[in-house]
Parts: structure tokens; sequence; C-alpha cells
């Protein structure tokens, strides 16, 4: 029972990571662009909340709980989302190919990061030397009487506030493509941004926008990780990287649908964890264990494809540049 | 007046794709833009739609001097344009497709968008579910919504680029109808056309472009066929499609009890047979998607027959080879060459990246033994393509897709007809094409006629049919209803075996 209640909350905490990736990735995707650079951006996200947090707690004696958190999200917003707007430059103003440039970002988030982070530890005097223990903390602090509640309290309740924002900013999104016009709007410029164009509505805009905020709440995922996972301290193990990677085939799982996410986040997070909690598994049969998330991924890509519903499909002009006057 | 244009000018590098344009928009009138393809109209119109902004001169709406950025602009100044390639999200619904990019913000309110759509369509008589999914739509379906689209963002001027290409006769009807009842309420219609038949039932005024530049209007009842077209082409023609007698016809294909089903399970061609022979054209007529498109690949190589089916194959040097089994490359090294022009034109047969000689290659990459291709001959006959027919083209590395319509089609048939063929399939060869263009077209189909050819021509229009062909096989839901003689059928004659299925199921004749 208490292995089982602890995979659900290892789940729980990285189906999070995974939840905010996906969720940011899909508000990206709907838009047309296929951002590959989401492990990037949350490893940009990660080091610069952080940095932040490092500095605002050296600074200071006493530090406030509320401006730590304050502090590291807009430090890891806003640099995620600089991420973001790097690759909105080079594939909606330059047209440059979106594998490529996702790719790119995907392996500059990560050397940027794993430098500055190498760059802290020295600072902070040796690896696992950064304390930035009050913003930890801080993300970490759960909901004081629920958490108390035995089982259903360490299952439901054992979290940070970042968990329960997940599954809002998730619910929001959907909401978002449902039933506003923004959202429809939004979602004719990643189906058809000449048709788009041609409505009246300015395709640069949305996808710039789309792709920046949708790369701030990936990015989310980074500050998650880093603050509550690893209780702010960097280990350049390339779990984020991974992390990000479960991130986009969760979009394809979750059939672009935020609401999915939300439960899918947490069956990827069992998957990636259940090695783990099963007995008697070698190194080699370990792996084949993880592979799980990925293998899931294909078979809804597979049974979707038989379907052939309409709206399970990706955008249509996914991945490719938009050019008014080309023909 | 509703719009005035003072000398648009717009160039795409070096091409003068609008030169010097002057010209007027009239309320409660219905013009005619009619020009060769690459003439310039759809270019023009963008201009008023916001898609593309003029290099030089003025654009007037109301007596007013405006600057039309982009499609917002245009909306703006109540003018609406119905692209040739439908702009809808297929995904969507029809109502979400109207409201699509809407000032409003805030929720979707999916209940008042329909009433609204339902009130256009009661004003003007659509059949429009505002729930439909666009997918789910017919090609006429699809330009009903756009009109509606347009109309509910209240629009005085409407633009129709070239509506009719892909309607059904009784649809194109029924938009006319609809562009009449727009007229009477005072709203100012433009329609881009190559039918002349159409401009001359639809318009009050004809507006003509040849070249990138304006040659005058005429009031639609002072103009002829021929007249308009002499304006269009800028010298005397004549409209007559030639026919000449078939000589020697020998047996050069023969089909029997073709039957094909399709991915879904329907069944499209049901026991078809027939024969074709040399120096003869063979015309197909039917409703389209009657198994038209399935019977020629069926010839190429490209579909899977049913049992039973058998198609034949005469050399001219005499023995018979049978057909059924054989690859595509076979069957087109036999000499049997399939130039189909789908919907989307550049679908089949042509790809839109590549230059002409690169398109060129497609078919005879693999000949010769050398281990690197022959670019040499490819680029040889690109070059005869383009002076034979006259393809617009910078040259002959431009990616086919950047040229017009009807410069593609005439890329794909002269590559068709340059691999000296003994059979020569071409589908919807003129779909879209202008009268010129077209002229050509038939010219060239004539010409191997006479060098002995087997020619077999699915067209869509029914004059043109009854014009060039010798012979009029007629397709009805998959089966052979007929085969006419085409000296002395009558349309009506045709028209009736379209669309009525005899029960008998008539066999070759």
């Amino acid at each position: 029972m208490d292995s089982f209640i602890s995979l659900i909350q290892a789940a729980v905490v990285f189906g999070t990571v995974i939840m905010f990736g996906a969720v940011g990735e899909t508000l990206t995707e709907k838009s047309g662009n296929l951002n590959l650079g989401v492990p990037g951006i949350m490893y940009l996200g990660g080091i610069a909340s952080l940095t932040g947090a490092f500095f605002y707690e050296s600074a200071v004696a006493s530090p406030n709980a509320i401006l730590c958190v304050l502090i590291a999200l807009v430090c890891g917003v806003g640099a995620s989302m600089l991420g973001g707007l790097i690759y909105s430059f080079l594939t909606i103003t330059l047209r440059a190919n979106q594998n490529v440039s996702g790719l790119a970002l995907s392996i500059f988030g990560s050397g940027v990061a794993n430098f500055f982070g190498g760059s802290l530890n020295k600072l902070a005097g040796g690896v696992g030397q950064i304390s930035v223990a009050s913003t930890s903390a801080a993300f970490r602090a759960q909901i004081p009487l629920l958490s108390g509640l035995g089982v259903p309290g360490r299952i439901f309740f054992s979290y940070g506030f970042m968990m329960y924002l997940a599954i809002v900013i998730a619910i929001l999104m959907q909401c978002f493509f449902s039933y506003s016009r923004a959202g429809l709007n939004l979602r004719s410029v990643g189906e058809n941004p000449a048709t788009a164009d041609a409505a009246g509505i300015n395709v640069g805009r949305n996808k710039y926008l789309a792709t920046c905020i949708g790369a701030g709440i990936s990015g989310l995922g980074g500050i998650f990780y880093v603050m509550d996972y690893t209780k702010g301290t960097w280990a350049n193990d390339g779990t984020i990287e991974k992390l990000g990677w479960l991130a986009v085939a969760l979009v394809i799982f979750t059939r672009w649908k935020p609401k999915n996410a939300v439960w899918g986040a947490y069956l990827f997070g069992m998957m990636y964890w259940l090695y783990f909690y099963i007995s008697g598994l070698t190194r080699s049969t370990q792996e084949l264990f993880k592979m799980l998330p990925y293998v899931v991924t294909i078979v809804v890509l597979v049974l979707v494809s038989l379907r052939k519903k309409r709206e399970d499909q990706p955008p249509e002009h996914l991945g490719l540049a938009y050019f008014r006057e080309d023909r | 007046m509703a719009i005035r244009l003072e000398n648009i000018t717009k160039t795409f590098g070096t091409v003068h794709a609008n030169h010097n344009i002057s010209m007027e928009i009239r309320r409660g009138e219905i013009l005619s833009l009619l020009g060769e393809n690459g003439s310039g109209k759809t270019t023009l119109m963008n201009m008023l739609s916001g898609i593309y902004y003029p290099d030089a001169g003025q654009i007037y709406v109301d007596g007013r001097e405006v600057s039309i950025r982009s499609p917002k602009d245009a909306f703006d100044l109540g003018i609406g344009m119905i692209h040739q390639h439908f702009k809808l999200v297929d995904v969507f619904t029809a109502a979400e497709n109207v409201i699509l990019g809407l000032p409003e913000r805030g929720r979707v309110n999916r209940r008042t968008v329909a009433k609204k759509v339902r009130e256009i369509c009661e004003r003007y008589g659509f059949e429009v579910d505002p729930n439909q999914k666009v997918y789910d739509m017919s090609v006429s379906q699809k330009q009903t919504l756009e009109i509606v689209k347009v109309l509910y963002r209240g629009a005085n001027v409407l633009i129709l680029d070239e509506p009719t290409a892909v309607l059904t006769p009784q649809e194109a009807d029924k938009l006319f109808a609809v562009m009449r009842r727009m007229r009477a309420d005072g709203k100012a219609v433009v329609i881009i056309t190559h039918k002349l038949h159409e401009v001359l039932s639809v318009s009050d005024r004809v507006a003509i472009l040849r070249k990138g530049e304006y040659v005058g209007d005429v009031p639609t009842r002072e103009a002829t066929e021929l007249s308009l077209t002499e304006m269009m082409v800028g010298q005397k023609v004549s409209l007559n499609i030639d026919r000449p007698e078939p000589v020697n016809p020998r047996r050069r294909l023969s089909v029997e009890h073709l039957s094909i089903v399709n991915a879904e399970g329907v069944k499209v061609l049901d026991d078809v047979s027939f024969e074709c022979n040399s120096g003869e054209i063979l015309g197909i007529a039917g409703i389209s998607g009657c198994g038209q498109r399935e019977l020629l690949e069926a010839i190429a190589g490209l579909q899977r027959e049913e049992p039973g089916s058998s198609i034949k194959y005469y050399p001219p040097a005499g023995g018979e080879e049978e057909l059924t089994l054989c690859t595509p490359r076979q069957i087109r090294d036999h000499g049997i060459a399939l130039s189909f022009v789908p919907e989307d034109r550049l679908g089949m047969g042509l790809v839109g990246g590549f230059g002409m000689s690169d398109n060129m290659m497609l078919k005879d990459y693999n000949n010769g033994h050398s281990f690197f291709t022959d670019r040499t001959r490819p680029r040889e006959l690109a070059a005869r393509i383009k002076e034979d027919l006259a393809v617009q083209t910078p040259d002959l590395i431009t990616p086919v897709r950047k040229l017009s319509g009807g410069n593609v089609q005439k890329v794909l048939v002269g590559r068709e007809i340059a691999a000296a063929p003994s059979v020569l399939m071409t589908a919807y060869a003129v779909r879209g094409l202008d009268i010129n263009t077209s002229y050509t077209i038939y010219r060239l189909l004539n010409e191997q006629k006479k060098k002995g050819v087997a020619v077999i021509f699915v067209g869509e229009d029914l004059d043109v049919l009854l014009e060039l062909c010798d012979r009029i096989l007629v397709l009805c839901a998959g089966r052979v209803n007929g085969v006419l003689d085409g000296r002395s059928a009558k349309k009506e004659e045709v028209g009736l075996l379209m669309t009525n299925l005899n029960k008998k199921g008539e066999g070759a004749a």
C-alpha cells in the first residue's frame, strides 16, 4: 500500500511537469507551430528560476516567501518566453524550418541551463550546495489541514500549489479553445492560415503570442521540477530533457485536447516510474518499462489514424510556414 | 459607382501582373472580368480584397481614396471576395467559419450565429446547415458557405473568382440566380470566369484584361462570343473546333467487363466494356464522379480490377497484350499515356516544387544505363514545350506551382503528348483554361489523332465533346449508358443518358 501511494505521488509530481510542458506545447501547436524545443524551454525555465531565487536569497537576510515564489516564477517564465521568442522569430519572421529550429532550441536550452547550473554550483561551493531553502519551501508548502488526512491526504493534497495550477491551466486552456472567439481564431491559424488571413485575423501576431505564451507555460514545468522535485538544486542528469520529450509525446496522446492532459499526464508519470516499483527487474528489463509512455503514444497514433476522425488530427498546417503572397 | 481603380500596377519580380489598370465597379450591376490565364484578373481582384497591395495607383471606394492593406480593411469597406480555392477551415462548422476573425470578443455564441446564418439563407434562398462540418460538405455547399460568410460581414461588393469551375451546370444556374438576387439588392457583383456563355448570360458589362493590361469594357448585350474572344486574345480567332475524319481506324484498346470496387467498398465501375480505335477521339461524358477517373486509372494500371475484367492493347505492329495485371510502368512503356487534370491541378502528374525540366524527367529518369541522370534532353523537351504551347514562365527552373493554372496544364498535357503515345488519355484537359489555351489543346489532340493515336478525352463541356469527338461514350453511375456518334448526337440525348441509367445496361456499340 505504501509503495502504491508513493508511486502515485511520484507519478503526480512528474505528471505535473509533463502536463505543463504539454499544455504549453498544445497552445503553440494550435497556432501551427511545431515547437520541438520544449525540453530546452523547460531547461531555461528551471535554470532561470533557480538563478533568480539564488541571488535573491543570498542578497537578503530573511527572504519573503511570496517574493521568493514571484521572483522564481517571473525569472523562469520570462526566460522560457524568451526561448519561445527566439523560436518565433526564426520560424515566423524568417520562416526557417520548424523542426530544425525546435531541435536547435532544445540543444541550446540544455546547454545554457547546464552551463549556468554548473556556474551556480561553483558559486555555492560545490554540487548540491545551492541553497534556495526559502523559495523551495514556499513552492513545496502543502495545504495545511487537508494534507494530514491520511491516505486521501497523501494522494491528493501532499503537493505544492503548482500541481493544482497545472490542472487549472489545462482546463482554462480547453475552455479557451472550445468556447472563446480568440481560441477559434487561433485554431483557424493553425488549421488554415490563408483562410484566417483572408478572414482578417493577424496570423503572425497569433502565432507569436501562442508560441511565446505556450513556451511560458511549458517553462512552468521546468520551474516545478527544479523547485519542487529537486528541492532547489541543480543536477546535470538530463531528466528535464526526458520529461520535455514526454510532454511532446503527450500532446499527440491527448489529440491536441488539453482536457485529456489532466489524466494523460499522470498516466505518463505513472508509466515513467512503474519500473521503480516493480520488484525483480534487472537493469535491462527496466529499460523495457521505461519505454511504456512512448509505446502508448504510438498505439494511440495508430488507433487515431485507423479511426480517421478529423477532430483527432493535428492542426492541418502544423509545421509549415505561412507567407501571404506565396502560392 | 462603388469602386474606381486608377492606374493600378503590381509586379512580381520582373513580371508585370497588372500594368496601369483603370476601371470601375458599379452597384446594381454584374461585371464579368475576362481574360486569358495569367492575364492578371485574380491579382487585380486580390488587391481589392487585401491579399496583395498595389505597387502604384489609387483605389476609390464610394468616391473616397482608400488604402487596402489587409483583408480586414477590405471587409471594413464592404468588399468580400470568394476565392477560387475556398478559404474555409475543414474541421470547423459552417457557423464557426462564418464568424471567424470578426471583431467581437469573448465567448462564441453559437445559437445567435446560427440564427443569423439562417436569416441570410432565407433571404437569398441558400441551403446551409450552420452546424455542419465543412469536411462533410460538397464543393457547391462550400461555395454557398463562402458567399454566406461574405454576406454575413455585410459586403456590398462581391468578387467571385471562377466560381463555376467546379460546379455542375445545375449548381452554376443556382449560383447565377443568387447573383441576380444580389444585384437586385443593390450590390456590386464581379465574376471572374472563362466560360463565355456564362459571361453572356449572367453579366451586364464585361471588362477585359490582356497580359496585365486593361483592354476596355463593353455592355454584355453588345458582345458576342467572338467579339469577346478577339478582345481577349487581341487578334482574329475562329471558334470552330476542327474534326478531321478518322483515317484507317484500327482497334487499339479493348476494355471488357471492367469492374472496380473502391476503398469504401462501393462499386464505382460496373461491367464496363468498350473499344477505342487509332486515329479517333473517343469522348467520355458523364456527371462528375461517375467513374471517369477510375476508368482511366484502371487502364493506366493505377487501380485494382475485379476478377473477370480484361483490358487488352493492340500494338500498331500487330498482336495483342494483356494490360490487366501490368504495372503502371509496363503499361506506359507500351505507349499508353495518361494526363489527368484533377481539381487541384497539381495533384497528379507534376511535382509542384520542381521546375519544368525536372518535371519532364519524372517519366524517363530511369531510361539509359548511366549512373547519372541525363538532364540535357529533359531541358530541351521543356524548352520545346514552353515554345510550342507558349507556357508563361520566367525560366525552366521556376517551380511549376508558381505558374498560373493554365500554364501548369500546358506543361502536363505537353509532356504526355511529347512521349509520342499510341493511346493518349486526357481528363479535364481544359478545366479552368481560357478559351485560347483550350483551343491550343484541342488542336494538339487533333494533331495526335491525325498521327494515328487513339485519343480518349474525358470532358465536362458537352458542346466541346460534341464538336471534337468522333464517338461519345456516356457513363452513368459507373456503367456504360450508351455510345453515340459524335457527328449525329444531340446535346439533349447525351444529357439524358448522363442522368438516366438505361436499365438494360447497353453494352459497347
